[in-house]
């Protein structure tokens, strides 16, 4: 603030943006929701032109534009971490008090890792290419949180 | 053949931790009426501004269509106005296109945006991600670049130590810069004494909450004589995206970012790191000035750490402003990044100045950990 600035009639107002949503998964997401939740399976979509096989699944390839709605494949509920951070600031939207670790984890016969939350552990423990696995929810939220969290286990 | 652009005159306010006493209006105000001072634009229907291009955030401010919140401020009743919900280097990006495509003779750009109005901006990025495989997890533009350090520590070589520098650094160097956030100086050891907010970045490793705003006047070669003596041409621009998830993309080295520099070098006439004078990186966090530097071919891709330890820097010119590190706020990063690169050009960056800088390259990255990348290049 300048030195010789006037705060009189400076008044602040307590505003909050809180607005509940409705949002479709699309089909593709739509399986991937409701085979994890009902199966406890993890599926992906596999561009047999990219060869690649991509975790979270989608309808179509960013890479080269085909469609992958019919390229269902099943990926393990193990993997390998390749990457985490330690996240150590409190706050609203955060899934856990912290500190608590955010891991990347390419699971058995994906090529793309996905994000999620590793616990049994201690963050001080961690490191890249441990070998963990899905630990389900017991209730269901019909998102990514059908798996709870993953866990180390023997590789 | 396209008309070639300039910038005629830039204004700012000082970045600051909390103007909570003015209103984004009010913070946008002081910058329209610097640049009516600088330049005598007026907005006469047939030679004045016709066209306006705001860059602001709906979810920073509280407001969808954040836009209509200042469009008289800005002057833009009954003309064209266009929102950038981008970083605001798209926006100087899409006022250069409506100048070079005969749209416009003159366009203004002004950009707002206040980091502390809510309670939390890492709950704002959080808002970023997708609700259905990303956003549950608790994913922000924060923890994004923890794991970004994560990769590139891993593929540079980069240190702890190499972040702390870079952070000492960028407060010197902000310091030498009157508009820049008011960071005091630190030591290295107080960098690495700062707590982990996420592994591996600690506390001042990442950008301080800020508020800015700016203006800046463009117009076509024709009419430039009208409102500056020093123009600062726009000569080239870039821009690309990235995979949406973190997974599928090179966190250690950013392939959008190499395309969008290589898509501005192009333009400008087939240019190369060889033939700038003067970066200005978007570093969000520490370990991302030599990650950008690497991406846009400055730097030979893994060498980072042995180029901030030889002096790279400052050899290159690289944030000579202190940085986005320093302070400014999301969505403006880049355009505080053109900012300082018109500043130097037109020699005008005060005991921060380079030594007769003819072009510079301006960064800007939209989207968690440097999801989208925009380049410009500025020639005087």
């Amino acid at each position: 603030m300048p030195s010789d600035f006037d705060t009189s009639d400076c008044y602040t107002i307590p505003g909050k943006l809180a607005l509940p949503y409705t949002y479709f998964a699309g089909r593709v997401g739509s399986r991937f929701i409701t085979t994890l939740r009902d199966r406890h399976k993890i599926m992906g979509v596999r561009c047999d032109h990219c060869d690649m096989v991509l975790v979270p699944p989608r309808q179509t390839c960013e890479r080269c534009l085909r469609d992958l709605s019919d390229q269902w494949c099943e990926v393990g509920t193990r993997g390998e971490v390749v990457n985490y951070t330690v996240v150590r600031y409190p706050d609203r939207h955060q899934p856990r008090p912290v500190p608590f670790v955010l891991a990347m984890i390419r699971l058995e016969g994906a090529d793309t890792p996905i994000v999620h939350l590793l616990e049994e552990i201690a963050p001080e423990q961690v490191v890249i290419g441990m070998a963990v696995e899905a630990v389900f929810a017991v209730k269901t939220t019909a998102t990514i949180r059908d798996i709870d969290h993953f866990k180390p286990c023997d590789s | 053949m396209a008309r070639r652009v300039a910038i005629c005159a830039a204004a700012q306010i000082r970045n600051e931790a909390d103007i909570w006493y003015q209103r984004f209006q009010g913070m946008l105000l002081e910058c329209f009426e610097s640049l009516v001072d600088q330049t005598g634009l007026t907005f006469d229907m047939d030679t004045g501004v016709r066209s306006v291009v705001t860059c602001s955030d709906d979810v920073l401010d509280a407001r969808t269509i954040s836009d209509n919140g200042m469009t008289d401020v800005v002057g833009a009743h009954y003309r064209g106005e266009e929102k950038m919900a981008q970083d605001g280097l798209n926006g100087l990006g899409y006022a250069m296109a409506s100048i070079m495509s005969g749209h416009d003779d003159l366009v203004l750009l002004m950009g707002h945006c206040k980091e502390s109005q809510s309670e939390s901006r890492h709950m704002c990025t959080n808002l970023a991600f997708d609700p259905f495989f990303t956003r549950p997890l608790g994913l922000d533009y924060l923890n994004a670049c923890g794991l970004q350090a994560r990769a590139y520590l891993a593929r540079s070589g980069l240190t702890e130590d190499h972040l702390s520098e870079v952070v000492v650094r960028a407060r010197r160097q902000a310091a030498q810069n009157p508009f820049a956030r008011k960071t005091s100086r630190v030591t290295a050891q107080e960098v690495s004494a700062s707590p982990l907010v996420s592994d591996p970045l600690r506390a001042l490793h990442y950008y301080p909450a800020t508020d800015w705003a700016v203006g800046m006047l463009l117009c076509c070669e024709d009419r430039v004589h009208e409102f500056t003596d020093k123009p600062v041409w726009l000569t080239g621009f870039g821009s690309c995206m990235d995979s949406f998830y973190l997974g599928e993309r090179d966190l250690a080295f950013s392939v959008a970012l190499q395309q969008a520099s290589r898509r501005a070098f192009k333009m400008a006439g087939g240019i190369d790191t060889g033939d700038i004078d003067l970066f200005e990186l978007n570093d969000a966090a520490a370990h991302q000035m030599a990650l950008w530097a690497e991406s846009i071919g400055l730097v030979r891709a893994g060498d980072g750490a042995h180029w901030l330890e030889t002096g790279g820097p400052d050899r290159h010119q690289v944030n000579r402003s202190g940085g986005m590190l320093n302070g400014n706020p999301l969505m403006l990063g880049g355009l505080a990044r053109a900012l300082e690169a018109f500043q130097q050009l037109r020699g005008e960056a005060g005991d921060r100045q380079v030594d007769g800088p003819q072009r510079a390259l301006a960064h800007g990255t939209t989207g968690p950990a440097g999801q989208h990348h925009a380049v410009l290049i500025m020639e005087n």
